[in-house]
């Protein structure tokens, strides 16, 4: 682009001509002279387009030197938009603009050169803003690049350098899927660790096992046992010398993150405790004494506990059981912990009211919502999901859990809630989430394929009559079974979301995100 | 620290005295190894670093001078001495150490020779946060031919052991001793298990992990002395016993402080978890349930739980009968990949040494020598035209020429004279076989072997 610089200069050059001379008159030559600088512009500035086109569809970067060094032109900006009226008083603060893009693009130059090799065809300058595109964009996170072996050999790397065994994946996986983690129950990732486990503390140890083995299932249940037993980590933790407890405490609650994330992947609940507890422990000022701090910490996960999931279920049913009237038919689906108390606190408020409990394989985990419910009394439905549009034409309202509330609004929940929201909504019948804000998570996603989790495809076989069909499933080459945990429901079907800080709508998660965010 | 562990090598070997009245049971050669070797290695191979030994000043000796103990074990070994004649059952024992029992243990019986995965029973242990974890196995018959034996074996007294549906949850473990009268089912356990599977065939493989507080029970209530025999099923029936699963409420307890002041209860067992409320939300919170079908919670709301770990596949043995002997003798080798014949043997080149035979160290193999599944012990001399044939010979013995050794088992130091014909005996400990003797299915032992009556 040499061409360019040099009338870059011929044209600041004239800009300078023409502000000196701005009362004279203008001579023939000065006439002829701008009809031909004129001219010379809009060839410059049709190559230039070119080159723009050319290059979007190279790389498809933005052209922003083109501003800077042609303001006498308007080309189609994509950064920078300097006011091209502002010709004359630009001379200052576009040499200065020039300056600065040339360094940037020098800067971006050298990092290219060791980075892409590939673009060494272009010129430096749109170089600069390819670059912090690219750096905006956000490196997809592991647990959903299983099948790409770089990734895999970077994670191995990690757990072998935090000394926790690798948990290898079990049987076909069906291609839609084959990034996400498969892992099988019958092969606990306590057989590779020693048994009387050093590197990993036995309470991390033994919850990771209830996480794989299913003991502790649902996101609130995972959430405090997790804290439990980081309760029980701190209290057994002492600061080796020369070390601050405030960092060198985050840093081995590091392995054991990566211990659990092995057995189980982490749930966005989960996600948001272990955040908020890195923040506690690296906010210890570090004049307090080991004692004195432990217990601070054992007390503010407690307060944690107490504030976002005890009061936070009571705020909810208190908000939920003014939606609940009498005579009503409520439908749930699944086992939720929240829901089920919501339900348990309105019958004891006495409304009058009667519960259809849908259930699916391989959980059936809405067996134990109906023993649950009748246990306090509650008369209770229970339907496969296979009917559900057969038994909504009787329900008044649907209640639903959440395993985390997206930024964009969508609720990730249990595999099969999304049918129901659907069906639901084809009845035009009035959905409620229930989800505390402590689940809510700033990852946007917009289908159920991307980030899910697969898990065991062995629960899918099932013994009737004595005869298991899917035992020899591995020895057929594509047959494939899947067995997904989550799903995401798009606000269109949730009418309400209630969350303790109140009744909103499925559009206004990013608001309480952002309000959040601002609290801390 | 999560699992302390334990090995228990003070038993007597009561029920095969002929081999054990001068060598002591743990140190009985098996495959050429110490028998106490076996469960030292298992416990190595899955990481334990330190041992808690309990045993006998004679064993300790013995260990301190055996080759493979000092060498191959490399965790370090806190030997604990009790006296021999104290007749101090396992639970007695437990309460001996109590002082260096901080944290669960982990209590393995020395003459258990398996390969089982351990983690099986430790992960049944620490997922459910059981009190008691402990592993079986199917009971293997003995094919081969015991020495000494007349007639048939009786049966031994069979084990009754219930689990639940899923085969994991011990419900109901008894002798047939004790059950004179029919098998009897309490109805508070039918009422939460309606279903359970009581198998007989199985073997106890003596390895348990017990929590913190079962040690720290056995310290007060001192009646309980062997873990077998009478802790067990103790835990196992107070499972189900209403003391332990409903909540105490103010008035019991002071109906307890009352009993303590007139001194006549027995100490309770008392199951406590740390930051039991915070555990209570979980499980509250987690929609996972052991059983279905009842109105009950997750382990019926029962804070004191059993756990079995019934091993389908692999090896088990209990070496504490002669047959068991014989038996693990002919297996244990399998266990792992050693050569047969030791590197300092010296074999002549005109003898005949099977594949399933194990020869050891320093040992002397005369020519035209036929050594066929047997075992022969370190620094034993095997002089020539010897058939040795499924036999057991142990270290230090020599075999002179034109010898027929069958089925039998020769304890240490003995000699078998020229020509001497031995089938399905038991030669005990330093005994001379005059030559040419021909004996057949007898226990030969030396006269101080016999009581006085």
């Amino acid at each position: 682009m040499a061409d360019s610089e040099v009338t870059d200069g011929l044209d600041r050059k004239d800009e300078i001509a023409r502000v000196k001379n701005e009362g004279k008159e203008l001579t023939k030559e000065e006439k002829q002279r701008l009809r031909k600088e004129k001219k010379q512009q809009k060839k410059i500035k049709e190559k230039k387009d070119d080159k723009v086109t050319s290059e979007r569809q190279k790389e498809k970067t933005p052209v922003t030197s083109s501003p800077a060094s042609q303001p006498a032109k308007q080309p189609p900006t994509q950064k920078e938009a300097p006011a091209p009226a502002d010709k004359p008083t630009k001379s200052k603060a576009e040499l200065k603009a020039e300056r600065r893009l040339r360094q940037e693009a020098e800067r971006a130059s050298k990092q290219s050169k060791k980075g892409e090799g590939g673009q060494q065809g272009t010129t430096s300058k749109p170089k600069a803003p390819p670059n912090e595109l690219q750096s905006a964009v956000k490196r997809l996170p592991e647990h959903i690049q299983v099948d790409n072996p770089e990734v895999l050999k970077k994670l191995a790397k990690k757990l072998e350098r935090q000394q926790i065994p690798l948990r290898s994946d079990y049987g076909y996986k069906v291609s839609l899927f084959s990034h996400l983690h498969q892992y099988s129950r019958k092969a606990p990732l306590t057989q590779q660790l020693s048994i009387p486990s050093a590197v990993i503390h036995p309470a991390i140890v033994r919850l990771g096992l209830q996480y794989s083995q299913g003991i502790v299932a649902g996101s609130n249940a995972r959430s405090v046992a997790l804290l439990h037993a980081f309760k029980e980590v701190i209290r057994d933790y002492t600061t080796p010398p020369n070390e601050e407890l405030s960092r060198d405490l985050v840093n081995k609650l590091k392995p054991y993150i990566s211990f659990l994330n092995q057995c189980r992947p982490l749930s966005a609940s989960m996600g948001n405790a272990i955040k908020y507890i890195k923040k506690e422990i690296s906010n210890i000022p570090s004049q307090w004494k080991e004692e004195e701090a432990k217990s601070k910490l054992q007390t503010r996960i407690d307060g944690y506990i107490e504030v976002k999931i005890t009061l936070a279920a009571k705020a909810i049913s208190k908000y939920a059981i003014e939606k609940i009237s009498n005579g009503d038919v409520i439908l749930v689906y699944g086992c939720s912990s929240l829901v089920n108390h919501i339900l348990c606190e309105a019958f004891e408020k006495d409304r009058q009211f009667r519960v259809i409990v849908v259930d699916s394989r391989p959980r059936l985990e809405g067996r134990e919502a109906v023993r649950r419910l009748v246990q306090k009394g509650i008369r209770c439905t229970y339907v496969l999901i296979s009917s559900v549009s057969y038994i909504l034409p009787e329900v008044s309202k649907v209640f639903l859990g959440a395993h985390a509330l997206l930024a964009n609004g969508y609720v990730m929940s249990r595999v099969g809630t999304s049918q129901i929201a659907l069906v639901a909504k084809a009845f035009n019948v009035p959905v409620l989430v229930c989800c505390e804000t402590y689940k809510f998570c700033e990852r946007v996603q917009t289908d159920s394929f991307v980030s899910n989790e697969l898990d065991d495809p062995d629960d899918l076989i099932v013994t009737r009559n004595g005869k298991t069909h899917l035992e020899c499933w591995q020895e057929l080459p594509l047959l494939g079974l899947l067995n997904l945990v989550y799903d995401v429901t798009p606000p269109d079907f949730v009418d309400l979301v209630i969350t303790d800080l109140g009744m909103i709508p499925c559009t206004s998660v990013p608001v309480v995100l952002r309000v959040k965010s601002v609290d801390q | 620290m999560e699992l302390q562990a334990v090995l228990m090598a003070a038993g007597g070997g009561s029920r095969m005295m002929d081999l054990t009245y001068n060598t002591p049971k743990p140190m009985l050669p098996v495959g050429n190894k110490p028998l106490m070797w076996y469960p030292l290695n298992l416990l190595e191979r899955v990481g334990f670093e330190e041992v808690i030994v309990i045993t006998t000043k004679e064993v300790q000796k013995m260990m301190s001078t055996d080759p493979k103990i000092k060498l191959e074990v490399k965790m370090k070994l806190d030997v604990v001495c009790i006296q021999e004649d104290a007749d101090m059952g396992t639970a007695d024992a437990l309460r001996h150490i109590q002082q260096k029992i901080k944290t669960d243990i982990l209590v393995v019986s020395c003459d258990l020779i398996t390969d089982a995965a351990l983690h099986e029973v430790v992960d049944l242990f620490r997922a459910h946060n059981a009190t008691l974890a402990m592993l079986m196995s199917p009971a293997h018959e003995f094919t081969e031919t015991v020495p000494g034996q007349k007639g048939k074996m009786t049966a031994e007294q069979r084990d009754f052991v219930g689990v639940d549906e899923s085969g994991t949850r011990l419900l109901f473990m008894a002798n047939e001793a004790d059950l004179e009268e029919g098998l009897s089912l309490r109805k508070s356990i039918m009422r939460k298990h309606p279903r359970i599977h009581i198998k007989t065939g199985l073997v106890d493989a003596h390895l348990y992990c017990l929590k913190k507080s079962v040690v720290d029970f056995l310290t007060e209530n001192k009646f309980i002395s062997s873990i077998r025999g009478e802790l067990v099923p103790y835990l196992v029936r107070k499972q189900f016993s209403k003391s332990t699963n409903s909540p105490k409420t103010k008035e019991d307890v002071e109906d307890q402080n009352q009993k303590k002041k007139d001194g006549d209860t027995n100490p309770e067992l008392r199951i406590l978890f740390r930051d039991e409320p915070l555990l209570q939300l979980a499980h509250e919170r987690s929609c996972w349930n052991d059983h279905r079908g009842d109105m009950s919670e997750a382990y019926h709301g029962g804070k004191l739980r059993c756990y079995v770990h019934i091993m389908d596949q692999g090896l088990c043995y209990r070496v504490n009968t002669l047959a068991a002997y014989i038996e693990a003798n002919r297996l244990a080798p399998k266990l792992f990949e050693e050569s047969a014949v030791h590197p300092s043997a010296v074999i002549s080149e005109i003898c005949l040494i099977g594949s399933d035979s194990i020869v050891g160290a320093s040992c002397q193999v005369a020519d035209k020598s036929s050594i066929k599944r047997s075992t022969i012990g370190n620094s034993t001399t095997v002089k020539e035209k010897v058939k040795v044939t499924n036999s057991i010979i142990m270290h230090g013995v020599t075999i002179e020429e034109g010898s027929n050794i069958l089925g039998s088992v020769i304890c240490s130091n003995a000699v078998i004279g020229q020509g001497a014909d031995l089938k399905y005996c038991l030669v005990g400990n330093g005994q001379h076989i005059e030559p040419k003797a021909e004996r057949t299915n007898e226990i030969i032992v030396g006269n101080d072997q016999f009581m006085e009556i």
